[in-house]
């Protein structure tokens, strides 16, 4: 018997070509005719016009901080929701008043509007 | 030589190339993906060695959030960011000489240490996530860490709320 | 004849064996043959379901669907993939090259690596790891990147919009996901999808906790980008998003692996909270068991084309907000109540302990909502004056 992440590491290699054959069999396929208007940017139909950068926006920032926030707190939370079964009542009311603080500030940026969509 | 250490010497290879890249490159948005390269290659390493919860706690926590963050950023920012100075400094050979000799000098301290011939200790049975877990929860052992860690997420939630910014709710 | 996939194992084992293959390495070949059986079972079987989703809003919207290729249009997607593959391959010039070929790919690796952990039956899955939930999220994150890939690398900044605002809507939709995939955990006391599977044998855990199921699927929906919340690929929107520039089988592949995607978070539903293999003499034919899953999971897939079929497009203001100002907080206080119940009555009996914690679930659904969603029915405020696509100005 083979070791687990030993056969999620064989699953993954070979997951790299399930996608790259009918990609290479595509590219081998299909016709070759570039041309110049195939190789201007997509817009609709119409000219490209400006360069291709957009505006900075703080949203995209604050929902990817707050994610990783309750990301960490999850990873923290697995071990905790694994093992509170086999001690008493107070473990529960840890991992709870873990949860609660981290609600709390949940609702703080919630109250400072980070969390609206600009 | 063994598998495992055929494994580990190539899997030290990719990420260090790839963690070079990521230094040596001029284009943000590829050295940020040559970051996360680096990090996966950190995450394999956990499962050689067993670490179930890490290497899923790195690929989930490291890449998947603070990764992403950074690739957002630099594609936002990219431009604001352009560098065109040259990547490589004039004197290069001499610090690359300079950090040789740091490392070997490193490296023989740490050949003189008692563990480094030692064998691995040897994991208590069971799984190792309960463990974890039980550690986590007893007052007697890690419960004030674990409550500690929430508040400094607390805090680092409401760091970045007020510098980051949000109009005020009514 | 009970346990099929244990039964063909054991005749490969004594076929290799008897063919000269040393004993150490039978493991090697069955764990390659597994991996390769799962992902291309996965990818071929997406052929069916894009037929079916596709007679099934057909006949939800009155009309046929596809009838003319093959028998009842089974061979449409035969069709349409062909096509696919013989489409001229444009790739844009001035995008990153690299990044561009690793989209897809990455695309296609994070969904089909869920499956490495799914079990199918009590006998027949990739691997049990003891951390298999944290797998599924992790596995999940690889298609993140995917989509930052191709928006960037298309040097078209409609893709570039698209990507940021699907990741910002996958992002934020993670988090309830998570939360609500912590719930199993609670019940069943262990991370690994068997155990979870093992610990429904009494009762599913859709009936101790509906409201988790709701919001995994709630939040599952939005991860996999599907309607309703398909808002950010819908063709007349932003024009396909992401992968514009992406054309033929690329283009193919980011399809292959939405609907596979769909497909999957049915059967992580199937798994996590209706039993998955479980059913009445599972235990004694495992083969059984596999019908049994792929009923469930067929069902749960389902309903997520029957949503896709009725419901209209989401604002993705309206999405966030309910994201983080609804689900989250219901997701959290859940975690609590399921927690101190699930505690407090872990001497009685089942029973008692599944009334319990579906009143609770109960109690906590209706008070956020009554809590928090008065908020949602507020109209939009309105944009700014010089407005491009949704108020953003493009530079």
């Amino acid at each position: 018997m083979i070791s687990d992440w030993a056969f999620i590491g064989i699953f993954l290699f070979l997951s790299i070509f399930f996608p790259l054959v009918p990609i290479l069999a595509g590219v081998l396929l299909g016709p070759h005719k570039p041309g110049r208007v195939k190789a201007q940017t997509y817009e609709c139909g119409i000219e490209t016009r400006g360069p291709s950068h957009i505006q900075f926006r703080a949203s995209y920032y604050l929902y990817a901080l707050v994610f990783l926030i309750f990301d960490v707190e999850v990873v923290f939370l697995f071990p905790w929701a694994v093992a509170y079964g086999k001690f008493p009542l107070y473990a529960a009311v840890e991992g709870v008043l873990f949860i609660l603080l981290l609600g709390a500030g949940l609702i703080y940026a919630w109250r400072k509007g980070g969390l609206a969509w600009q | 030589m063994t598998v495992e250490q055929i494994l580990f010497l190539a899997f030290a290879v990719v990420g260090l190339g790839l963690a070079v890249a990521s230094v040596a490159l001029r284009d943000l948005v590829r050295s940020a993906f040559a970051l996360i390269g680096s990090l996966f290659v950190v995450a394999a390493f956990y499962a050689t060695l067993d670490a179930s919860l890490l290497a899923a706690a790195q690929v989930v926590v490291y890449i998947g959030a603070i990764a992403t963050l950074i690739v957002l950023v630099v594609m936002l920012t990219r431009h604001e960011l352009q560098d065109r100075s040259p990547q490589a400094h004039r004197y290069w050979p001499v610090a690359a000489l300079l950090g040789a000799i740091v490392f070997a000098g490193i490296a023989w301290g740490l050949s003189q240490y008692v563990f480094f011939n030692a064998a691995p200790p040897s994991l208590p049975a069971g799984d190792a996530v309960a463990a974890l877990g039980a550690a986590l929860v007893d007052p007697a052992r890690f419960l004030i860490p674990f409550e500690a860690v929430s508040v400094l997420l607390l805090s680092a939630l409401i760091g970045a709320v007020l510098v980051a910014g949000g109009s005020k709710e009514k | 004849m009970g346990d099929l996939f244990t039964a063909i194992t054991n005749l490969l084992r004594g076929l290799l064996l008897g063919a000269g293959v040393p004993a150490a390495s039978v493991p090697w070949i069955f764990a390659v043959a597994r991996a390769f059986v799962l992902g291309v079972s996965g990818l071929t079987l997406v052929i069916f379901l894009i037929w079916f989703e596709r007679k099934a809003v057909a006949r939800m919207q009155d009309r046929i669907g596809p009838n003319r290729v093959g028998p009842y249009g089974l061979l449409q997607t035969v069709a349409d993939m062909l096509k696919l593959l013989v489409k001229e391959d444009v790739v844009p010039p001035r995008g990153d090259r690299i990044l561009f070929h690793l989209a897809p790919i990455l695309a296609v690796m994070g969904v089909v690596g869920l499956w490495a952990v799914i079990p199918v039956t009590a006998t027949a899955y990739g691997v049990d790891l003891n951390v298999g939930v944290l797998y599924l999220v992790a596995a999940g994150t690889l298609g993140t990147l995917g989509i930052l890939m191709a928006g960037w690398s298309s040097d078209n900044k409609f893709a570039l919009l698209g990507a940021f605002r699907t990741v910002a809507q996958l992002v934020s939709y993670e988090v309830p996901t998570v939360l609500a995939l912590l719930v199993p955990v609670i019940l069943a006391g262990t991370m690994s999808l068997n155990g979870i599977v093992s610990a429904q044998g009494a009762m599913w855990f859709v009936f101790s906790a509906p409201l988790a199921a709701a919001a995994f699927l709630l939040a599952s929906l939005a991860e996999v980008a599907r309607a309703p919340f398909e808002l950010l690929e819908a063709e007349s929107e932003i024009v396909a998003g992401f992968h514009i520039e992406y054309s033929g089988i690329r283009f193919g592949m980011f399809f292959a692996a939405e609907f596979l995607h769909a497909f999957t978070i049915g059967a992580m539903l199937a798994v996590l909270f209706l039993g998955g293999w479980q059913g009445p003499g599972a235990e004694q034919f495992p083969t059984l068991g596999a019908i049994y899953f792929a009923v469930k999971t067929f069902f749960c897939y389902f309903l997520l084309v029957w949503a896709r079929a009725t419901f209209p497009r989401i604002r993705i203001d309206q999405m966030l907000n309910f994201c983080w100002t609804v689900l989250t907080p219901m997701m959290l206080t859940l975690i609590c109540a399921v927690v101190l119940v699930n505690r407090a009555l872990a001497d009685s009996t089942i029973l008692l302990r599944t009334a319990a914690l579906l009143g609770a679930n109960i109690l906590v659904g209706f008070s956020t909502l009554a809590l928090f969603g008065r908020r949602m029915r507020r109209p939009r405020p309105r944009p700014r004056a010089s407005a491009g696509v949704e108020g953003e100005r493009i530079a």
